[in-house]
């Protein structure tokens, strides 16, 4: 009987294609884009969210197996919970390269300020043109900004949220640092040998909250109804 | 005699407690079940709006499409004739209860999505049409309302199972006979509909 269930949930799991969880505003599992390109596309998208609390994601993958678009966009879009959860304010912007369709998804709140026709519109004379060219940086690139720049008025980012957020992590760095600040200080005073191990652990903590600038995404809690549009290139 | 007295207070006592403990189960149950039952209504309510959404949509598109010299009248009065049909149905929450009003609701409607999806085809042999602006905003309203349709039906389906599944199991189900709590339909997926966009080409 175990057996029997155990292979049954195998069947089931394997009959869908992953979803992947989202750790960035621009994933690319296809490895197209350049990390600086990437790079470019989190700042702005992080930017974004900073300003406005809209999240506005973007992932590419190299094939669906024939599942579904919708299907599969409505999977990463409900387990990453794009968008905040009062606002319902997130978009997903998804591309199969291999099959040469995309879709952006939009959540509940933004289906005002990027309706169906706008979103197909802006697949079929911004975002295509480019990536019938190869081109699919500038492609990413441009259609990302015109969403941006739809969805621009919306919403405002909650500043309450925000600044407490602030306050407390800094609080946190500033403990932090005095505790390594001053155990360094006295291990120096103590032994020498300690205090080169101290300084390079604090150096390697630097360059972590350099790289790890962008591993930020979460989502807010967003709900989506199956608005946007699709489209192929 | 005392003794017997005894041990009939303390089975009064055991059965007193019994039945608040039955009375508290049934009620945590029976306002279970109506939790649900609201629940199901309202994911029924975010079907109908969608639905009702692309029967305002089609008045739009046909007078559209019907612009274009020879364009094929008798796919435009499929598609008229479909939406007439379902704008008479009169649609309200007893329809949830009503097996056969369930099943009707779902035939017309499938019959406007073959008409619909008819229409989208035979617009493939217009390429004015299909480069026309007001057409393709049109083309993807409507696309993505039956997209948005497919979402809803598959939640109004997830809240009906789960809906089912608790007023059919034992002992619940004694508490759903007492009160009446009727199980309810599915929406099967009917050719053409089960796909989320079926007027894809």
């Amino acid at each position: 009987m175990k057996i029997l269930f155990s292979l049954l949930f195998i069947s089931v799991t394997f009959s869908q294609p992953d979803i992947p969880t989202l750790k960035y505003w621009a994933n690319d599992f296809t490895n197209t884009l350049t990390s600086s390109e990437l790079n470019i596309l989190n700042r702005d998208l992080k930017t974004f969210e900073d300003t406005t609390s809209n999240q506005v994601v973007f992932l590419m993958i190299n094939t669906l197996d024939n599942y579904p678009l919708e299907y599969y966009t409505m999977d990463v879009s409900e387990k990453n919970k794009i968008g905040t959860k009062k606002n319902n304010n997130g978009v997903l912007f998804f591309v199969a390269k291999e099959d040469r369709k995309m879709r952006i998804e939009v959540g509940y709140g933004l289906e005002g300020a990027l309706p169906d026709a706008l979103a197909s519109s802006i697949i079929r004379n911004v975002i295509s043109p480019y990536f019938k060219q190869g081109d699919f940086f500038n492609g990413i690139y441009k259609g990302i900004s015109t969403i941006i720049s739809a969805v621009k008025g919306e919403y405002q980012s909650l500043p309450k949220n925000k600044k407490n957020n602030k306050n407390i992590s800094g609080i946190i760095t500033t403990v932090l640092f005095l505790i390594i600040f001053f155990s360094s200080f006295f291990r120096k005073r103590g032994r020498g040998r300690n205090a080169i191990f101290w300084g390079g652990g604090f150096g390697s903590g630097g360059n972590f909250g350099g790289s790890g600038g962008f591993s930020g995404f979460s989502g807010g809690g967003g709900s989506f109804g199956g608005g946007g549009a699709s489209g192929s290139w | 005699m005392k003794k017997g007295m005894l041990i009939g207070l303390s089975l009064g006592v055991i059965l007193v407690i019994f039945a608040v403990m039955i009375f508290i189960w049934g009620k945590n149950t029976y306002n279970n079940m109506v939790t649900l039952n609201e629940t199901v209504t309202q994911s029924w309510s975010q079907v109908e709006n969608q639905y009702q959404r692309r029967t305002d949509l089609i008045p739009n598109l046909v007078e559209t499409v019907k612009g274009y010299a020879n364009f094929e009248k008798s796919v435009l009065v499929d598609v008229t004739e479909a939406r007439a049909k379902v704008s008479q149905l009169n649609v309200n929450k007893d329809v949830l209860n009503d097996p056969q009003a369930f099943q009707k609701f779902q035939a017309l409607q499938g019959s406007l999505s073959g008409a619909l999806s008819r229409l989208l085809v035979t617009v493939e042999k217009y390429p004015e049409l299909k480069a026309n602006q007001n057409f393709l905003s049109l083309q993807a309203q409507l696309e993505g309302t039956e997209n948005r349709i497919a979402v809803e039906r598959k939640r109004f389906n997830e809240t009906v199972q789960n809906y089912n599944t608790t007023i059919k199991l034992f002992p619940a189900s004694t508490i759903a006979g007492m009160f009446g709590f009727s199980p309810k339909q599915y929406f099967q997926s009917t050719p053409g509909t089960e796909v989320p966009p079926a007027v894809k080409f």
